[in-house]
């Protein structure tokens, strides 16, 4: 408990630390957005998130290799893996669309291993990093930082959920998005392309994830197997955000990884992982629990 | 069904084509040829290690037959390698090993590329009592299960990083600073390679008296050091050591840069597989990181066939258009060693062989090389190569190198 100490003597360092957890939530966000999104407008747990978030950072790796500055290809990464998702959507998730729960997460697991090893083949094992230019800002005599690329992550968080919710709500492509989350026969028989809907839908959760991905090779770093980190995490936020809450994902992105590095510092590194994971299993039952109780008092 | 069964026969004879490309390069009419066998990971997460493994294997194969070969009673023996691609996986590798001792008669056998991989092999080799000279495996728990088969040319892993610490206890002594003052933080990912490191260092703390501030396990799918680096920069240790692979390596670099983390001596693995010094990759942020290696083509080790380790390293880089890692060199000295056991031994024979491998006394390019009585190679120390204007200069054992370490690292 000597770590607890530290943190009570030095609470600039407590703060750091939350700081830190919130900044690597932001990227934590944005993949669970997508996760949201594809779980509730197409009832599928998409596997495959955690590759698509490190494809995303091979698109920003191969883009630099091009000679276009890193901090360019963040609007381009989203482009390459948006076709990516469509591209996926049109060879094997149309097909298990309305099949139940368990034959999709059958299938975007297959794609999982099947996006790990090709990235494998392409790029090799090694683990690869792209050096974004922006500097890490100081305050109070060090005490404080900020490292730039991560509040740029916060900003295009915002920015993406503020485009979503807007997207999503006046044009004419979120109404139908909406439609068919809601009612996907009815939508059909009103005119929606609920298959177009559908494409468009996932094809933008790997554009979304492309974004993450591109800010992830910028401040930590990646490589053909570190995909399923990013699919835990964003399956753990929407259980706790929920589906269709967009401000909700934020909070528990940020929240997560918060507490993750929380962990992290008083338990020791070896616990950071685990305790994620014991987290979700806390949440999951505390939610059971919660809703066993409000079933019983709508008894 | 015709089709099918075609099919097959095309793909059967593309097969036997392709091994047999492998296993017998050009060779004269009158001489025969000792078969060596290894399963390595051609595809897979070890992909890029274990090809740099096979070019080792290759590049001995082909100067010891360029040379003459092996004459054992007066006939002259060829020595060739037959592959398998363990596709990285340890189950993969431990069937192929069955198979290239039952089918195809390999009396003798070269490890593959990684402790996991070593350790699945192993016991399939003591079980036939084939003898295997291996390069990859480093792992101290392949040396404590009494194997007689396996020999290991390299240093094992809980020597790693040892040498940093008898480094900052000099550094220490020559500032006029008590060593037993020297606070350490260990950042040590939790798999058996970086545990046994942390063996190796702990017990060297103890010794020297040093005190241990920061023991952190990192788990193996971890992918932000930001909680265990927030630690370092309160408690300010005066030497971290950090091994986890080349992720580890990696995100050291990266954020003690980003997180201004100050400490007056880094010393980490695998700096060379995460290419710490690419500046594209990581700017100049590894400039005065120690970073441990088996080996470098700048030491002043010499041995016949290769000449010295710079001369290797220039045959190496003529064939194969790059600088040998270390992968590579202690594969071809795993080769050495069979061909001086055979030599001795004027035999092919396993037994016959083991016996010679056993009395191995042998100066290498790669270092001097004598085994343990559990197989590993006990004559050849680690070494420690400092970043010094984005190039690797090797600064300790002392007695092996002429560098100079500078001290404190830049920007601490």
């Amino acid at each position: 408990m000597d770590n607890i100490q530290i943190l009570i003597d030095a609470p600039s360092l407590a703060l750091q630390l939350a700081i830190d957890g919130i900044l690597i939530g932001a990227i934590l966000a944005l993949a669970a957005f997508g996760m949201a999104l594809v779980w509730g407008v197409m009832n599928i747990i998409n596997i495959a998130q955690g590759e698509f978030v490190i494809m995303g950072g091979y698109a920003t790796l191969t883009l630099t290799g091009l000679g276009i500055p890193p901090l360019l290809t963040l609007p381009l990464a989203p482009v390459v893996m948006f076709v990516v998702g469509w591209i996926i959507y049109r060879i094997v998730i149309f097909r298990v669309v309305d099949r139940d729960l368990f034959i999709s997460i059958l299938a975007t697991f297959g794609i999982s291993i099947l996006l790990q090893q090709l990235i494998n083949q392409i790029y090799g094992p090694d683990i690869q990093a792209v050096q974004s230019g922006l500097t890490t800002r100081f305050f109070f005599d060090d005490a404080l930082r900020l490292p730039e690329i991560r509040m740029l992550a916060v900003g295009i968080v915002i920015v993406f959920g503020l485009g979503l919710a807007v997207f999503l709500k006046s044009t004419r492509m979120g109404r139908a998005i909406r439609a068919t989350s809601q009612n996907p026969r009815a939508a059909r028989i009103m005119g929606v392309d609920t298959d177009k809907v559908y494409a468009t839908t996932y094809a933008l959760n790997a554009a979304i994830c492309g974004a993450a991905g591109s800010l992830i090779v910028m401040t930590l770093v990646i490589g053909p197997f570190s995909g399923i980190v990013y699919t835990v995490r964003s399956f753990l936020i929407v259980i706790v955000a929920g589906l269709g809450n967009i401000p909700a994902v934020i909070v528990a992105a940020f929240g997560l990884g918060a507490a993750e590095n929380y962990a992290g510092f008083i338990l020791g590194a070896e616990f950071q992982v685990a305790f994620v994971f014991g987290l979700l299993v806390v949440i999951i039952v505390g939610r059971n629990l919660l809703l066993g109780r409000q079933r019983k008092y709508l008894k | 069904m015709s089709v099918i069964s075609k099919s097959l026969t095309v793909f059967a004879a593309g097969a036997t084509a392709a091994a047999l490309m492998a296993s017998a390069p050009a060779i004269a009419q009158d001489t025969e040829t000792i078969v060596l066998g290894a399963a390595l990971s051609i595809t897979g997460k070890y992909a890029t290690a274990g090809i740099h493994t096979q070019k080792g294997y290759d590049l001995a194969v082909k100067r010891v037959n360029e040379m003459g070969g092996i004459m054992i009673g007066g006939k002259k023996f060829m020595i060739a390698v037959k592959y398998y691609d363990d596709e990285s996986t340890p189950a993969r590798g431990a069937q192929l090993a069955e198979r290239l001792i039952v089918q195809d008669g390999i009396k003798l056998m070269l490890g593959p590329y990684s402790s996991g991989l070593t350790k699945a092999i192993a016991p399939i080799t003591e079980k036939h009592n084939i003898p295997m000279v291996e390069g990859n495996g480093a792992s101290r728990s392949l040396f404590t299960q009494g194997y007689k088969n396996l020999f290991a040319v390299l240093s094992t892993s809980e020597q790693y990083l040892t040498e940093a610490i008898a480094l900052a206890v000099k550094q220490a002594i020559k500032e006029g600073r008590d060593p037993k003052t020297l606070k350490v933080a260990l950042a040590m990912e939790n798999d058996p390679f970086s545990q046994d490191v942390r063996l190796g260092l702990v017990e060297d703390i103890k010794k020297f008296g040093l005190n241990l501030i920061i023991d952190d396990k990192l788990p193996p799918d971890l992918s932000d050091m930001s909680a265990t680096l927030n630690k370092v920069r309160a408690l300010k240790p005066d030497i971290l050591l950090v091994s986890g692979h080349s992720k580890g390596a990696a995100l050291v670099t990266r954020q003690m840069a980003e997180m201004r983390v100050k400490v007056p001596m880094l010393a980490i693995t695998h700096c060379e597989s995460a290419k710490v010094t690419d500046t594209k990759k990581f700017g100049n942020n590894a400039e005065g990181t120690l970073c441990a290696a088996q080996w470098a083509p700048s030491m002043a080790y010499e041995g016949e066939w290769f000449g010295t380790a710079a001369e290797y390293t220039a045959t190496f880089e003529a064939e194969y258009g790059y600088v040998p890692p270390y992968q590579a060199a202690e594969s071809t000295a795993a080769v050495l060693v069979f061909v001086d056991a055979i030599r001795r031994a004027q035999s092919a024979d396993p037994d016959k062989v083991r016996a010679a491998l056993v009395a191995t006394d042998l100066n290498t390019f790669y270092g001097d090389i004598r085994f343990s009585s559990v197989g590993n190679n006990v004559a050849k120390p680690m070494i420690l190569r400092q970043i010094q204007n984005g190039k690797y200069v090797p600064v300790a054992p002392s007695q092996f190198v002429d560098g100079e370490m500078i001290f404190p690292r830049p920007g601490s």
